[in-house]
């Protein structure tokens, strides 16, 4: 034994010697430099390309929109310095002077009209994207080089949200007459209107913001550096990387060789045995994870229960679904302790959310009583659909739920499929319990409800995740006016009220809030953002 | 001669076409790629448009065909979620790949062949069979767990090596490459040894059966005879009528090993064609998955017309009509 | 091949049914290691199809285990204080008992494929060589072109669109490996078919499928019996790599590779049991199927004995 433990010593010290050596080897250059180790990959660096958040993050490192979203999706000034709604329809937007894009030349209005113009002719960019929101101006006019007037179709009380999405271009990349908002007519604009390449190559990624794009080689890295022109605070790194590292092991282990500084959404499990030289940031993030059924069914595909009949149709059955999980379980054994049980669809801080829900208790005997009360005495046989490579954890999450529910008499069975198998089949309503996720973004509670909760109704554009068919025509009622009310306390008083309707009959049952984490080298600070967005010039060498 | 060349050819290509219908229409029976794309608050109207661009609305012999003119004049498509054409996203990672499979079949040979050499001349000797029970032991292990036990003890353990990525590059000719730099080197070093363990094994046993076939061969038995030396035996006799077999075989090989880098790849986040693949078929980027298993078989093809041709000029006892059957 | 040819010299009674298949048997029983590899084979299979009546818990019964019990290093006593000998994975599931379990299902994927793609393999290969003409032209043009890919391409694609599940498994094995048995029961075959008994039995108005399956078959099943060990080795290793991709059997029914999977997760967390004690029952698994296919070729190679 003793002997042993000799030796054991030996050899760590020997490999300590080692790996000191090769980790001195990597860190020699880091003085300004830094390499963050992202979960997925930008697909492109075309601001307008894609809505999507892995892309949004990265844009934002190059590309500014007039308005910025802050840590808790608060919006406030960027390239506008100040806006005010003149009346329903119509928004004044008053511009940063003084401004220059990477390439020298000075921000102004004719970049904003530049920008919206090529948000509505580009070609290859995926499902309209950022286009929806640009047609619903009816018109652009600029008074003077630093001031803005749009006039939209329909009302929309989120357009300062919104702009915060569309990152402006510089109008030098293309040739040009005088720029006009004229879709119709081309704007003005001479040139061909640019493709994804254009700004993947880096020959038109020109933006006002903190960083410029040296290289963006597609699965392998993406190498940018300062840009000494940034009007705003200059960031602390000469060079940043971003290397796309999907799987969360690998991830782990290169920060903790030194091959990364920090890392995005490590394993919650993992953090907590990060030893002194590493800290972690943990952010509550907007994202729910919640159940939805399929109750607009009389005979829906994965139910077996006695009779034949649907049991989620009955209110009852719903609530017992909803108490026969223990959230705190869930939180504490398969999340780690990062994430929140959640008893509402949106966190109580955002906008038109609950500030203090009823708690969804774990009570498996009044799940028992309430099935039997419901005439589901000995249960009955359901399938649970769930992503296993989308949210934090998905799979074990739906794992443990379908544990909860067996034992209560639901006897549950699990069927854990890749996202696009799943998103694909439960758009088509294939399912009849299934397990999803949704992160609010621009206008706090109605994002969700009027998505998820709200009957289905193409032409106004609501209700377009309801995919378990859930109708409640005075919730309708409630939330349809709610989201075109541009009075901001009025739109919050209405939103919580709907958010109760919804809350009442369980169309939809509440699972958990996820925490973004992130993980890094000791000697850096972060704050973490709720959007889940991870931004270099968001990370500070600690003081 | 011609007329073999010829119908031969004809064949690879017949090949070809079954492949591309097969998995043409495999492909594109799965899921919905618009479910995937599409911002979730999109609207009917811009899902409509969306798949109006994909060119989903088509009937499903419509997009073949379409595919097929295409692919003839070498655009396979364009992936749906980077928005490159198909074949270029491909080839661009194919230098990784290519750069793990060689160096895996270089590091296998050069393990495998004086192993096996010594196994096929010591054949009754106790290390000799302790090396042919370790061969089977060495395809045995599955390739994923085994990565995973590299990383476990390399990377999380003795924290040695890095558990994933390419490291740095250096670019010979506008390619990427690992292999010239000290932490390409290291990031390296765990995937080749994966991909090269089992066949460092398959290189043993093929050297051990030729060599113990040689060593009973008149001229072997002949110069022995003569009182020429062993070393000289191996080096001069053995060795290079062995050698033509198992280039051979490395050639084949070296079609599926591009397939099975796939889980080497994954296991070890390389970014070459295989990790390619797996994400493109999670995130039904069809366009990708077609022309991903187009170039493999057509590389598959190659490789075995090439060795065909070979054997039929080298080996005159190999009647043309005989191997056609 | 030159085994076959090897035995085509030896001489035997004409009409005999079985000429081969007694000498095979001599040959096997004599050597000491091919007992010995038989033996390990015979344990672990057993012990795979059997193990799951003595496992401590039902680990497809989402009922008899907690979550609150999960991610327990090996040893440690439950909340209910049972002790896991190999820990629990992530869902409080007793490793022991999902090896146990998962070892069984990995198996019976193996060998269910494997038999099968055998009977198909075997029928192609013997109409192939009984038949002769356009048929075998175009029977084993057929096996070369699906011989010619890489299996674990195939199936990937394969799985990637009729999505996971046992059955799904099974199939896409089969696919991929009935080739393999229809080129060698083929080589076989004519090797056989030349021979005076076949002539024989043709001479006496057999029909054709008689003599296919009476004469031919049983005696030149013994290389492609040889064959089938290491090929349910390579089955068992095919659906443990799919379902380490996520495209295998579902998750409510772990086999080994999938546990392994399930494990790959928590790797870097130090939690090793979840994935290395399944990844060492898959090896030992297979390491013996191979090991055994290995003796017995040794053994019926006609060469060394």
């Amino acid at each position: 034994m003793n002997r042993e433990g000799e030796l054991v010593k030996m050899k760590s010290f020997l490999f300590a010697g080692t790996a000191a050596i090769l980790a001195s080897a990597t860190m020699s250059s880091q003085a300004e430099e830094l390499k963050i180790a992202l979960s997925s990959e930008p697909t492109a660096a075309d601001p307008h390309y894609h809505n999507l958040s892995t892309n949004n993050a990265f844009v934002q490192h190059i590309f500014e929109a007039l308005t910025a979203t802050d840590a808790n999706q608060n919006v406030g000034p960027s390239l506008a310095e100040s806006w005010e709604g003149v009346d329903d329809n119509t928004w004044v937007f008053k511009l940063r002077e003084g401004v220059k894009f990477s390439d020298g030349s000075d921000f102004n209005a004719d970049d904003v009209v530049f920008t919206f113009c090529r948000v509505l002719n580009n070609e290859n960019n995926v499902s309209g994207s950022f286009a929806p929101d640009v047609e619903n101006f009816a018109s652009v006019e600029v008074s003077d080089p630093y001031t803005v007037k749009i006039t939209t179709k329909q009302v929309e009380p989120l357009l300062p949200e919104l702009l915060s999405q569309i990152y402006i271009l510089s109008d030098g990349i293309l040739e040009h007459g005088d720029l006009s908002f004229d879709p119709a007519n081309g704007c003005g604009v001479t040139g061909e209107w640019p493709s994804v390449d254009s700004f993947n190559n880096g020959s038109m990624t020109i933006g006002t913001g903190p960083f410029v794009l040296d290289d963006f080689t597609k699965g392998s890295k993406i190498k940018m550096s300062r840009n000494d022109a940034y009007w705003g605070e200059a960031p602390a790194w000469e060079k940043v990387e971003l290397v796309p590292v999907p799987s969360a092991g690998p991830r782990l282990a290169g920060l903790l060789a030194g091959d990364y500084d920090f890392i995005e959404s490590p394993a919650a499990r993992d953090v907590k045995q990060l030893g002194e030289e590493f800290g972690y940031t943990a952010k509550p993030s907007s994202r729910v994870i919640f159940l939805q059924m399929d109750v607009a069914r009389d005979d829906s595909p994965f139910i077996e229960a006695e009779g034949g009949k649907n049991p989620f149709q009955d209110e009852r059955v719903r609530r017992a679904v909803a108490h026969a999980i223990n959230r705190e379980a869930i939180v504490e054994r398969i999340m780690d302790g990062f994430a929140e049980p959640a008893s509402q669809f949106v966190p109580s801080e955002m906008f038109g959310a609950q500030t203090d829900p009823v708690p969804l208790t774990y009570d498996p005997e009044k799940a028992k009583a309430l099935l039997a009360e419901a005439g589901y005495p000995d249960g009955f046989k359901v399938t649970l659909s769930a992503t296993n490579d989308r949210y934090i954890n998905d799979s074990q999450v739906a794992q443990a739920i379908a544990q909860f529910l067996t034992r209560v008499g639901i006897e549950t069975d699990l069927d854990a499929m890749t996202r696009s198998i799943f998103f694909s089949r439960r758009s088509k309503r294939e399912f009849s319990f299934s397990m999803g996720g949704w992160g609010s973004t621009s206008g706090g509670a109605a994002s969700f409800l009027r998505q998820y909760v709200t009957t289905g109704d193409k032409e106004r554009g609501v209700g377009g995740s309801n995919y378990g068919g859930w109708s409640d025509p005075e919730f309708d009622a409630v939330i349809l006016e709610a989201i075109e009310t541009v009075d901001a306390g009025k739109r919050a008083e209405m939103l919580q009220q709907a958010g109760q309707m919804a809350l009442d009959k369980l169309g939809l049952i509440p699972v958990h809030f996820e925490s973004t984490l992130w993980a890094y080298r000791d000697g850096l600070e972060f704050d973490g953002r709720m959007d889940q967005y991870t931004m270099a010039k968001d990370i500070r060498p600690a003081k | 001669m011609l007329l073999f060349t010829l119908q031969r050819m004809l064949q690879s290509i017949a090949v070809l076409l079954a492949v591309s219908v097969a998995v043409f229409l495999a492909v594109y029976a799965v899921g919905d790629p618009v479910e995937l794309l599409v911002n979730p608050e999109a609207t009917q109207l811009e899902r409509e448009a969306m798949v109006s661009r994909l060119g989903l609305d088509q009937p499903v012999w419509m997009q073949y065909f379409t595919f097929l003119s295409n692919a003839v004049q070498g655009d396979m498509g364009t992936s749906f979620v980077h928005a490159e054409p198909a074949l270029q996203l491909i080839l661009s990672r194919m230098p990784a790949t290519f750069e793990l499979v060689f160096l895996a079949m270089l590091v296998a040979s050069i393990i495998g062949i004086p192993l096996g050499l010594y196994v096929g001349l010591k054949e009754e000797n106790r290390i000799a069979r302790a090396i042919m029970t370790g061969s089977i032991f060495g395809y045995s292990i599955p390739s994923f767990w085994k990565g995973m036990v590299l990383i476990l003890f390399f990377a999380v353990w003795l924290q040695w090596l890095p558990a994933s990525g390419r490291g740095e590059t250096v670019s010979v000719f506008g390619i990427p490459f690992s292999f010239l730099t000290v932490d390409g080197l290291r990031h390296l070093a765990m995937p080749v040894i994966n991909l090269a363990i089992p066949n460092i094994a398959l290189i043993t046993r093929l050297t051990a059966a030729g060599a113990s076939e040689a060593r009973m061969q008149d001229y072997v038995k002949f110069a022995r005879a003569k009182g020429v030396r062993e070393k000289r035996i191996v080096r001069r006799h053995i060795l290079r009528n062995i050698l033509i077999p198992i280039i051979t075989v490395l050639g084949v090989e070296f079609g599926s090993l591009i397939a099975f880098s796939t889980i080497t790849e994954t296991v070890f986040a390389w970014p070459g064609m295989g990790k390619l693949l797996i994400t493109s078929i999670y995130q039904l980027d069809r366009p990708v998955v077609v022309a991903y298993v187009m170039l493999v078989t057509f590389i598959f093809v190659v490789v075995n017309l090439l060795v065909d041709f070979t054997y039929a000029l080298l080996d005159p006892r190999v009647s043309l009509s005989e191997r056609m059957s | 091949m030159s085994e076959m040819q090897n035995m085509s010299s030896q001489t035997r009674p004409p009409l005999a049914d079985t000429p081969q298949r007694g000498a095979n048997l001599r040959r096997i029983k004599r050597r000491p290691s091919v007992r010995k590899a038989l033996l390990l084979l015979g344990i672990v299979v057993a012990t795979g199809l059997l193990l799951p009546f003595f496992a401590p818990q039902n680990p497809y019964d989402l009922a008899s285990f907690s979550v609150m019990d999960n991610r327990l290093p090996p040893g440690s006593e439950g909340m209910n204080g049972e002790i896991f000998w190999l820990g629990t994975d992530s869902q409080g599931r007793d490793m022991l008992s999902a090896i146990f379990y998962g070892l069984r299902i990995s198996l019976l994927v193996g060998l269910v494929a494997t038999a099968i793609a055998l009977i198909i393999g075997v029928t192609v290969g013997l109409a192939a060589a009984v038949f002769g003409g356009r048929v075998e032209t175009l029977l084993m043009r057929l096996v070369d072109f699906i011989l010619g890919f890489p299996t674990i391409l195939v199936a990937l694609v394969m799985l990637a669109v009729i999505g996971r599940g046992v059955d799904k498994v099974i199939l896409a094995i089969v696919v991929v490996q009935w080739a393999n048995y229809a080129r060698i029961m083929r080589s076989a075959a004519l090797v056989e078919r030349k021979k005076e008994y076949v002539e024989a039995a043709y001479n006496l108005g057999y029909s054709r499928l008689r003599i296919m399956f009476r004469h031919i078959m049983p005696n030149s099943l013994s290389a492609v019996l040889v064959v089938a060990t290491i090929q349910v080795a390579s089955a068992i290793t095919l659906e443990a790599t799919l379902s380490f991709l996520g495209v295998g059997v579902p998750v409510t029914e772990p086999s080994l590779g999938l546990l392994v999977a399930n494990g790959f997760d928590f790797l870097m967390s130090g939690d090793y049991w979840i994935s290395f004690f399944p990844g060492l029952a898959l090896l030992v698994l297979i390491f013996s199927l191979n090991l055994a296919g290995d003796r017995l070729r040794t053994a019926l190679d006609p060469k060394r004995s």
